[in-house]
């Protein structure tokens, strides 16, 4: 392993400049071989960074389908029903807030997947795992460990139905 | 007149080389989290600048270890 090491500046062969005698040149050694060890881990952090420009580069918006959730009187003011969108292994709520609005998000937690629950008397999404507030009119962080807000599900009405038509907010 | 000899003198210097390289990548590491954080926020517009300081910062780094390595050489041959 002699990266970067001039070929002439060493007339000893690799193993006894990798394993010296002395004590004093030991610890160049293990210093020279740290710093090679944290150059490395510098090179991965950079290799993080280029794969999600990469991932950011080539990202293509993927296609949602109209779903419907559920009809417009079926809730009362304050209720919630879960549904599944856009596939299946996507659980997300729906929270009906006033008379005329309603709110949907992913349930999954931004910070480990647990699923949020819509807390009335506080008038706020929680993850019970590890106190994840959320806020129910925009979805974003109001304490806890989540450092995003929860992924939007962006809903439609037609007649006297709700219709689930794209996710907002959600990047991978 | 310096009486400290050039081993320690050496191994001082690549003693802060590394104290250098260690915070350099602290920042690289908090770098590469929030950089990761807004992706999946949906802010694909942070990943542009993210990989370009992240690619300076290595470059510091490389560069501090070939001061370490040309030090490493000096001092134990001569």
């Amino acid at each position: 392993m002699k990266w970067f090491r001039k070929a002439s500046s060493s007339s000893v062969p690799l193993w006894q400049d990798e394993f010296p005698v002395f004590t004093a040149d030991e610890r160049y050694v293990n210093r020279r071989q740290f710093t090679k060890f944290l150059t490395l881990t510098s090179f991965a952090m950079l290799a993080g960074n280029l794969w999600i420009l990469v991932r950011s580069l080539f990202h293509r918006s993927p296609s949602y389908p109209r779903q419907h959730v559920a009809a417009a009187d079926e809730l009362a003011v304050g209720g919630v029903k879960v549904f599944a969108y856009p596939t299946a292994q996507d659980p997300c709520i729906l929270v009906r807030t006033g008379s005329d609005s309603y709110v949907a998000y992913s349930q999954k937690c931004t910070h480990l997947s647990c699923a949020v629950y819509y807390a009335k008397e506080q008038n706020r999404l929680e993850c019970p795992c590890h106190q994840g507030f959320f806020s129910v009119a925009d979805g974003s962080v109001l304490q806890g460990p989540p450092q995003r807000a929860l992924p939007r599900v962006t809903l439609e009405r037609k007649g006297g139905q709700l219709l689930a038509v794209r996710m907002e907010g959600e990047g991978a | 007149m310096n009486t400290n000899p050039p081993q320690n003198r050496g191994l001082t210097a690549i003693d802060g080389a590394m104290a250098l390289i260690v915070l350099l990548l602290i920042v690289q590491i908090w770098l590469l989290s929030a950089t990761l954080e807004s992706y999946l926020a949906g802010h694909r517009e942070a990943a542009v600048p993210g990989a370009i300081i992240s690619g300076i910062l290595f470059g510091a780094c490389l560069g501090l270890y070939l001061f370490v390595d040309r030090i490493d050489s000096e001092v134990r041959k001569g």
